[in-house]
């Protein structure tokens, strides 16, 4: 088959630019450590988070030094604990579940994302810097009154957060 | 009349049956388009806040209206009148038997008139039925089950189609045992075998879960297996709207250019490429599930980095090609060739026009291909200012462009008004450019897709350049100027169909610069072709689905297996498997022939 020089070299960039992508979720992942939502965590049974030691409270607790677990549930149209509030400049954990259909949790403007099924737990782990407050949306379309979907993670100090006694409700 | 207009005569004139069937295909496209392009307007002026004229609710069923009649009806009615004209033209020999041609436009036209109706009942609350599951219908939201019945006789409608087209191949495969494959027959065989395997997951997700569910029949589902099942075909079918498209870029715009296409070979290659490659990348829809391991996102996101490959040497082959014709047409100069092209053709600007935003589309596909990168822009409004791109213009722009070009092929009408198509691809790009740049950068900002009110009673959006406002502005404008490119696009179609008829309309379409003479043969070895493709697929997606049955259980946590009626179902699955484990052992031994 004739393939024209110019036309390897197009060939030959496209590979290049091909591997550089590939290679740069690499780096993303073993340099600054971006871990993917995963199987890591047991499968729930939704339909009984009630008697769910992890989620029958929603609640954020305190595991270690400046460590932190934040067990959230998803419902329509709402999430539970409302705000989630965590220390600043900590290592904060959230597990998060459903209660009935499929929704998202993003934590508006950063990259604190993820699906949110019914059965399964998603865990993603963030680290917080100054407090502020931001804004969560549901982003998986959930039903009819999905737009009204919200809630609030509140990055407080750390004064501020044992004043209320390191719980979130 | 001269004796030249005599010789060269139109698809029409040769094969007015096709036509027909080509015809009828195209104007069905063009009602469902219709239908979207209403819905867009009503969704755009909604979210943006513009004007609110149904209630929030509603808007979900308006949103579901939108997805499936552009992204199903249009572009797949379009593209099967596009192969039914493709194939018999370059086979140059009518279609088996034209009452199956008949019969699958039947089913599909039926099929999505259930689904349709299904969805728009939505609206009537007296009716006691409803589709409001989005185009991506996953569970545990429930549709009626007309919704799923219809899709299923939709489906096998485009599957009758394309056996339509395989035997009338192999009818002229035995009267030309030694030719090539013709380029755009290729093209046809290669796109439906990539449809076959794909569909054959959401057939299995909707026939053996949804529809049983909806219908009563079983409890619950696994939400994770279903989703699962609809990526594995909701990746490829993006290709299947985006093929019709790369067919007319590479077979008829060169032509429109003033020239030939650079190279038959490479064309195959690319079509061989989207067939192995297209299918075992859907789990990069679903990098931000729980329940499925992070080596199986990374095997995925590694096989949709190589997809680009097809599209870079796409955008390699349209552009010499058009630079070849320009240059034939006197064009000289680094760059000065530019101007030797014309751009006054509604149907080349078109098609040009469709193919930078393209280019564009692919470096935002490319963001949301980096497994990482994703998390900051997966379910927000970057992802549909990504599609719009891709599939709201270069498909369905190149779509438009060439209704212009192939319109009178298949109607012996010349259009109404050249001028009237180029104001409406230029508005249509104009329209994209704003609503898909702001779309962009209001996903950046954390703005969520698929939703009423992206306005929140809680919190504002952190500001970036533009800001929320302004960016909304932006949309609404947009959406508007696409509205009224639609409109323009219809009714210049309907003004052309009242024109009388007329000869000399005819444009052959010339041989490449490369023939199909310098393409190795092993390219026109289908089924070495489909073998590996099957062998990719379950190399990618047999550990998956195993792994989150094993998990979730065949309808989800905590529940037995199926009823026993079932039992017989899933034996008859087991034999229909049995030819396909055959097709993996042909493989592996056409593999060791080539290798040898």
């Amino acid at each position: 088959m004739h393939i024209h020089a110019y036309e390897k070299l197009w060939l030959a960039l496209s590979i290049v630019l091909i591997l550089a992508l590939i290679g740069t979720v690499t780096y993303g992942a073993v340099g600054p450590g971006v871990a993917m939502v995963a199987d890591t965590q047991q499968t729930v049974d939704s339909g009984a988070l009630d008697e769910d030691e992890r989620f029958s409270e929603p609640r954020v607790e305190q595991v270690g030094e400046n460590e932190y677990e934040a067990y959230v549930v998803a419902y329509q149209f709402a999430f539970e604990p409302s705000p989630i509030v965590v220390p600043a400049n900590s290592t904060v954990t959230l597990h998060v579940t459903s209660r009935d259909v499929i929704h998202g949790f993003e934590v508006a403007g950063t990259n604190a994302n993820t699906m949110v099924v019914p059965g399964e737990v998603s865990e993603i782990t963030v680290e917080t810097d100054e407090p502020a407050e931001y804004g969560i949306v549901c982003n998986e379309y959930c039903g009819a009154g999905h737009h009204v979907m919200e809630g609030k993670l509140h990055v407080v100090s750390q004064s501020e957060f044992e004043n209320r006694g390191g719980d979130s409700a | 009349m001269s004796t030249a207009l005599e010789a060269e005569q139109t698809f029409v004139d040769k094969f007015p049956d096709e036509a027909r069937v080509v015809r009828a295909a195209f104007l069905s496209a063009f009602f469902a388009l219709f239908l979207g392009a209403i819905f867009g307007i009503i969704q755009t002026l909604h979210r943006t806040d513009v004007a609110r004229i149904i209630p929030s609710t509603d808007y979900y069923t308006v949103l579901t209206a939108h997805g499936v009649f552009m992204v199903i009806s249009f572009t797949i009615f379009f593209l099967v009148g596009l192969f039914t004209w493709a194939l018999t033209r370059s086979l140059d020999r009518p279609l088996i038997n034209i009452k199956i041609t008949w019969t699958w436009y039947g089913l599909m036209a039926v099929g999505m008139t259930l689904t349709g109706i299904s969805i728009l009942a939505g609206f009537v609350d007296s009716i006691d039925m409803s589709a409001d599951v989005l185009f991506t219908f996953y569970a545990p939201l429930q549709a009626h089950p007309l919704f799923y019945t219809g899709l299923v006789v939709f489906i096998v409608g485009t599957w009758i189609a394309g056996a339509d087209w395989f035997r009338t191949f192999l009818a002229w495969r035995s009267d030309h045992p030694d030719q090539r494959i013709p380029l755009q027959t290729f093209m046809v065989l290669t796109t439906m075998t990539m449809w076959y395997i794909a569909t054959s997951a959401v057939a299995a997700s909707v026939l053996l879960f949804l529809l049983p569910w909806s219908l009563g029949l079983i409890d619950q589902v696994n939400p994770t297996l279903t989703r699962t099942l609809f990526w594995f075909f909701g990746h490829p079918v993006v290709y299947f709207w985006l093929m019709p498209a790369y067919m007319l870029w590479y077979t008829v715009l060169p032509k429109i250019a003033g020239g030939r296409l650079f190279s038959d070979p490479l064309a195959r290659v690319v079509f061989v490429l989207f067939l192995l490659l297209s299918t075992p990348v859907g789990i990069h829809h679903q990098y931000l599930d729980p329940g499925i391991a992070e080596g199986f996102k990374f095997i995925s996101m590694t096989n949709t980095m190589f997809l680009l490959l097809p599209s870079l040497l796409t955008a390699f082959t349209v552009v010499a090609s058009v630079e070849y014709g320009a240059r034939q047409n006197g064009g000289t100069g680094l760059l000065g060739w530019l101007t030797n092209l014309p751009w006054r053709k509604p149907e080349f600007t078109g098609m040009m026009l469709a193919g930078l935003m393209f280019a564009a589309g692919g470096f935002s596909g490319m963001v949301n291909a980096g497994m990482n990168i994703n998390y900051l822009i997966h379910n927000t409004l970057w992802v549909p200012g990504h599609f719009h791109l891709t599939v709201g213009t270069a498909v369905a722009l190149t779509m438009m462009a060439g209704t212009y070009w192939i319109w009178p092929q298949i109607s012996n009408k010349p259009i109404f008004s050249s001028q009237i198509g180029l104001f409406q691809v230029v508005l249509w790009f104009i329209g994209m450019a704003l609503m898909s740049n702001a779309m962009h950068a209001q996903g950046l900002l954390g703005v969520p897709r698929r939703t009423a009110e992206p306005e929140y009673s809680g919190f504002d959006y952190p500001t970036m350049f533009g800001g929320f406002e302004e960016l909304n502005v932006q949309i609404a404008i947009g959406g508007t100027l696409l509205f009224v490119s639609t409109i323009l696009f219809l009714g210049n179609l309907a003004l052309t169909m009242g024109n009388p008829r007329v000869s000399g309309l005819a444009e052959p379409l010339p041989s490449p610069v490369s023939g199909s003479e310098d393409a190795p043969q092993v390219l026109d070895n289908l089924r070495l072709w489909v073998s590996i493709a099957v062998v990719l697929v379950v190399l990618a997606y047999a550990l998956p689905i195993a792994a989150i049955i094993q998990r979730g259980g065949l309808l989800g946590p905590g529940v037995g297996t199926y009823p026993v009626w079932v039992a017989p179902l899933f034996d008859a699955l087991a034999d229909a498997a049995t030819p396909l484990v055959g097709a993996v052992t042909d493989a592996s031994a056409s593999l060791v022939e080539v290798v040898r």
